[in-house]
Order: structure tokens, then C-alpha cells, then sequence
């Protein structure tokens, strides 16, 4: 693949934005994953830390310690070098979700939508290889690409108040898990029992940008069993979900 | 353990420090306080690190009784009517508070948010390497939430130190329009959009908190609709939602968004916005990144050599003590 020309964009004294395209496309999402897996090695003089998301890095720094020019010019430095063999792999998941029917109230519309049946929609959403592309909108709720382009649906026309915590959704070809309840405009489809986010942890949040995820259909009676060992602390997910397969 | 016993919490008052940085890729705000410099300057007052957790208080301060040897505490950011056991103290000096002293604060007006710094800070267990309380998500400062009556704030110093009181002069929060870099999704707004956002005032509404600072004002037109894909979220962020009123995203800000940004306001200019109270009257001035940062600097100079200039609390003579000294007669006679 050649390279992908970045637009530097201001946002600010401390952060600046390397802007890859203005839509979900898992071209860009790989070329700014690259872009800040570089940047996270080369350590530049000045960044804070680097956030990225579908379609663009953003680099937050101390204007204390570098200017704007100056992190350009050391970030066009770093050139594009062999990216492919640079990379590494992100870590690889297999995650529990229930599709019953108490936890997927959107699931008629989201067939009715797509064309499929309700249990093909599960289905495919069980198959489908999903790759983290951003972690956001609540500490650790992980926005993972991509459904088939039947899946490409506006969010609903009036969000949820409260969108029960681990309900796992789909919009816009995306899959989200909330991982704490709270407002939302995605149409729900199942419930994964997992916790995605403790500030116990080393890194706080189980998923990553780059990660890699399926989903494992479990029924209710596994669904409340794995939520029971969870709340008890009793179930790490970063041992129970680690797929040993890379992606 | 020294602790300084709640007991009343005030409207919300929360632990902060200067933030929590490095985990925005998991989705975790950055938090701290909305007024860094009057944290910074309280915690030089108290003889602390300049990032150490203090108290952050919004408009209606708390009533905390001393349970331990002795405190020292600072107040910055408002004349929010400190006092210890009904003996006001003005801001911007460091008073050291007895055992079982009340030290209240009272409700203000000439900012949003202030700071009451303790010597030593607080004991409390840092939460991913910040003292920061994020109460959206129920984690940092002390349980992950505002102070309630009852609570007992664990205290690092059993006792003040005895050194003498300081003192600081006011910070210099700059004035004029609040100063704006365009981007990155200014040509997401009709030209004329861009220029009414600079020519006309905008109003700080009620719906503001540590998230946002809702605005209302002159409508901002989208050139290309409302909806982006979501993007990193930097300090200070505008967004523009569908309505066409801008919100300043503060420091418990979400880390990526999807509605379109028309710029966001300076790092210098911050701390004054973080003061801004419902009510108040915003106009903005755009300004290039290469201005802003030399803005920081000169902001950043400015306040080293304020903090370099606290010095200790002069109790000034009365008149009759000047007389009784026979100062007057000698200047007379000269």
C-alpha cells in the first residue's frame, strides 16, 4: 500500500492533529495505528501522549517544551521507513456475548434494516473479525471495525437515557460495548458480561486500538455465571478472553 | 490520622490535581483542576509541589473542621470568604488552622471555582497516577466523588510546619477576548459562520460543568452538516452540535467526539475561562498557533516570577504604633 499523505491540522496550542481522511476506512484506521505506533517509539521531544481514532492521530504536547513547527518537522523526520514489517501485531480476543432476547431490544429493527434474519444478524455478528479502532466516549468502550456494508446503519433517531452497562451495539458498520451504563443512540444487540475497564489494572482499559476481537455466543445461564464471577473479582478477563491466536 | 472532617460539603468540592495524562487512548479524561494556575500558586503558598491534590470548590464553598495538631491551608482563585473560626483570612496567604478549627468558606461570585491547598496535601491513594476526582466515572480523589457531610479528608502532616505565613499578590489572568486557534474542522462552518463567532458575544448558560461550558449566542451555521467521524479531542476543544451553540470542552472532557470543532481556546487563556460563571459575557479572538505559544511562555514566565516573589505575611503597624516609633516626627523633621 503506498503511503497516505497526512493533513496536520491545528487543535490548539498542546495538540495537533495528523489527519489521514474524513471517513471509516480500515485503510486509514491501519495507516494512523502505524503513524502512532511510530511515534510511541520515537519518542519525541514534547508529546504528552498520542490518541488515535478512525481517521486521524491526535498528538497532545507541552507547548513548554516544543512548538507546533517543531513536532512537524521532527514527525515528517521519521519518514515512512518499512511500516509493514514494523508493526506489531495488536493482542487478539474472544469475548462472551449473549444475544437473547432480553438484552437485544433493537435486534427486529436491526434485521429489519439489514434484510437479514435476526438470527443471521447474530450470526454474522459472532463471525465478523472486529478490529479496536478507538477507545473512547467512556474509559475503555472500544469501537471496533467492520460489519459487511449492509450493516451500515444511522444511530437511532432518539437515544436511550440509560443503555445497560455491557450491552453490545452496532451502528455506522461498527460494533461498540458499553462498558458503564449510560446514554446512548446504538442499536442493541447482545450483552457481553466482561469488565472492559478497571483502574486496578497496568494498562486500565482490556481493549486497545489495534486489538483484535470476536465474539463468542454464549446463553443467559453462562452470561449471568460470568457476571456473578466478575463482580466477585473472580474472573480476569485478560486471562479468560486473551485469544491465543495474533491477528 | 489527621484528618479535616466535611462538615459541609459546599456545592461540589472535589480533589484535583494538574490531571491525569497518558491514558486518553483508553478513553479516560484528562480531569484536574479548571483553574491549574490557582492551584499552582496555592500549593507554593502551603510550601507543597505544584501538581499536589487540593480542593477544588464551585461557587458555594464547604465548612471542614480541623482534626489534627494544625493545618495550613491556602485559598486562591476567588475572595470566596475564608475563614477560620469566623476570623476571615484574605485569599492569596497561606493561615495555619488549630486543632479543631472550623475553616469555612463561604458562597462567591467573582469566579467559578477557587482552590483551598493544604500543607502536605492529602493522603489519599493516587488513581492511575492522579489525585484527580472524575466523578462521571466514579474514580480518583476521594472515593471518586464530591465531598459529602461526614467525610474525613486523611491529612499527610499530623501538623503545620512553623514557618511564617506567605503571601502572593493576585495572578494576571490576562483580559481582552478569550483567544481561539481556528481548526481543525473550521471549513466544517460557512465562512460567515467564522466571523460571527469573533464579532459577537456569547453568554455562559447554566447547563455548564467540569465536562463543558455551554454558550449561547449568535447561531454558527455548518457548512457540511453537523455529524464528523469521531476525532481526538484536545483542551479547550469548541464544539459546534447541530444546534449551532458552541461548548467549550473543560477538564473532565471526553477524549474523542464527533461533532465538528471550529477551534479551541489557547492554553493560556484557560485558567480565566475555567473561572467563567454562568451569566458571564465571552467574546473570542482567533489567534495563531505560533502566537498562542508564545502566549504560554510569556504566561508561564510571568507566573514563575509571581510564585518567586511570595514572600512572608508583614503585619502592617497601626497608625499609633508608626506614632509611639516617632517614625512621622523624624519624616517631619526632615
Amino acid at each position: 500500500m503506498s503511503a497516505l499523505k497526512p493533513r496536520y491540522l491545528a487543535a490548539g496550542d498542546a495538540a495537533l492533529v495528523i489527519e489521514y481522511g474524513e471517513v471509516i476506512d480500515p485503510d486509514l484506521i491501519q495507516a494512523v495505528q502505524r503513524l502512532d505506533r511510530r511515534l510511541s517509539r520515537a519518542r519525541l521531544t514534547g508529546v504528552i501522549e498520542t490518541v488515535p481514532s478512525f481517521r486521524s492521530l491526535m498528538v497532545h504536547y507541552d507547548p513548554l517544551a516544543t512548538t507546533r513547527a517543531a513536532l512537524i518537522a521532527a514527525i515528517e523526520g521519521l519518514g515512512d521507513e518499512n511500516e509493514a514489517a514494523a508493526v506489531a501485531p495488536g493482542r487478539s480476543w474472544r469475548l462472551p456475548c449473549c444475544y437473547d432476547a432480553a438484552f437485544a431490544p433493537d435486534l427486529a429493527d436491526v434485521a429489519a434494516a439489514t434484510g437479514l434474519a435476526p438470527e443471521a444478524v447474530t450470526q454474522t455478528h459472532a463471525a465478523n473479525p472486529f478490529s479496536v479502532a478507538v477507545v473512547g466516549f467512556l474509559p475503555g468502550c472500544p469501537f471496533m471495525a467492520e460489519l459487511p456494508p449492509i450493516f451500515n446503519l444511522p444511530r437511532r433517531t432518539s437515544p436511550r437515557t440509560r443503555v445497560p452497562a455491557g450491552s453490545v451495539a452496532v451502528a455506522q458498520k461498527l460494533s461498540v460495548i458499553y462498558p458503564t451504563e449510560s446514554p446512548g443512540g446504538w442499536h442493541l444487540i447482545g450483552n457481553c458480561p466482561v469488565p472492559l475497564f478497571d483502574a486496578r489494572w497496568d494498562t486500565p482499559a482490556l481493549l486497545a486500538p489495534a486489538d483484535g476481537v470476536r465474539f463468542q455466543p454464549i446463553d443467559a445461564a453462562e452470561h449471568a455465571r460470568i457476571l456473578a464471577a466478575a463482580r466477585a473479582g473472580e474472573y480476569d478477563p485478560r486471562r479468560e478472553c486473551a485469544d491465543g491466536e495474533t491477528i | 490520622m489527621s484528618h479535616l472532617r466535611v462538615e459541609r460539603p459546599g456545592l461540589s468540592t472535589t480533589v484535583q490535581d494538574l490531571g491525569r495524562r497518558g491514558l486518553q487512548r483508553y478513553g479516560v479524561p484528562v480531569s484536574g483542576a479548571l483553574d491549574p494556575l490557582a492551584l499552582r500558586l496555592a500549593n507554593a503558598l502551603v510550601g507543597n509541589a505544584a501538581g499536589t491534590g487540593a480542593l477544588e470548590i464551585l461557587a458555594l464553598g464547604p465548612t471542614l473542621v480541623v482534626e489534627a495538631e494544625s493545618v495550613r491551608v491556602a485559598l486562591v482563585g476567588s475572595d470566596a470568604g475564608l475563614a477560620i473560626d469566623g476570623q476571615p483570612v484574605p485569599a492569596g496567604r497561606s493561615v495555619t488552622a488549630p486543632h479543631g478549627a472550623r475553616i469555612t468558606i463561604g458562597g462567591f461570585t467573582d469566579a467559578a471555582s477557587c482552590i483551598l491547598a493544604v500543607e502536605g496535601g492529602f493522603a489519599l491513594e493516587p488513581c492511575m497516577g492522579s489525585l484527580s476526582t472524575y466523578a462521571r466515572g466514579g474514580f480518583g480523589g476521594f472515593e471518586g466523588r464530591a465531598l459529602k457531610a461526614g467525610d474525613r479528608l486523611p491529612l499527610l502532616k499530623p501538623a503545620a510546619t512553623a514557618v511564617p505565613e506567605r503571601k502572593a499578590e493576585p495572578i494576571d489572568y490576562g483580559q481582552g477576548p478569550i483567544r481561539v486557534v481556528l481548526g481543525p474542522q473550521e471549513d466544517w462552518f460557512e465562512p460567515a459562520a467564522i466571523e460571527r463567532f469573533f464579532a459577537e458575544p456569547y453568554r455562559v448558560t447554566a447547563e455548564t460543568d467540569r465536562m463543558g461550558m455551554r454558550l449561547d449566542g449568535a447561531k454558527l451555521d455548518h457548512a457540511r452538516g453537523f455529524n464528523i467521524v469521531s476525532d481526538g479531542i484536545a483542551d479547550g476543544h469548541i464544539q459546534v452540535p447541530g444546534t449551532g451553540q458552541p461548548i467549550v470542552l473543560l477538564a473532565d472532557r471526553q477524549t474523542v467526539g464527533g461533532y465538528p470543532k471550529i477551534g479551541a481556546v489557547i492554553g493560556a487563556d484557560l485558567p480565566r475561562l475555567g473561572r467563567m460563571r454562568p451569566g458571564s459575557e465571552i467574546r473570542f479572538a482567533r489567534i495563531a498557533p505560533a502566537e498562542a505559544e508564545a502566549a504560554r511562555r510569556a504566561q508561564e514566565t510571568a507566573f514563575a516570577a509571581l510564585v518567586q516573589r511570595i514572600g512572608p505575611v508583614v503585619v502592617m503597624p497601626t497608625t499609633e504604633q508608626l506614632l509611639q516609633a516617632n517614625l512621622i516626627d523624624g519624616v517631619v523633621a526632615a
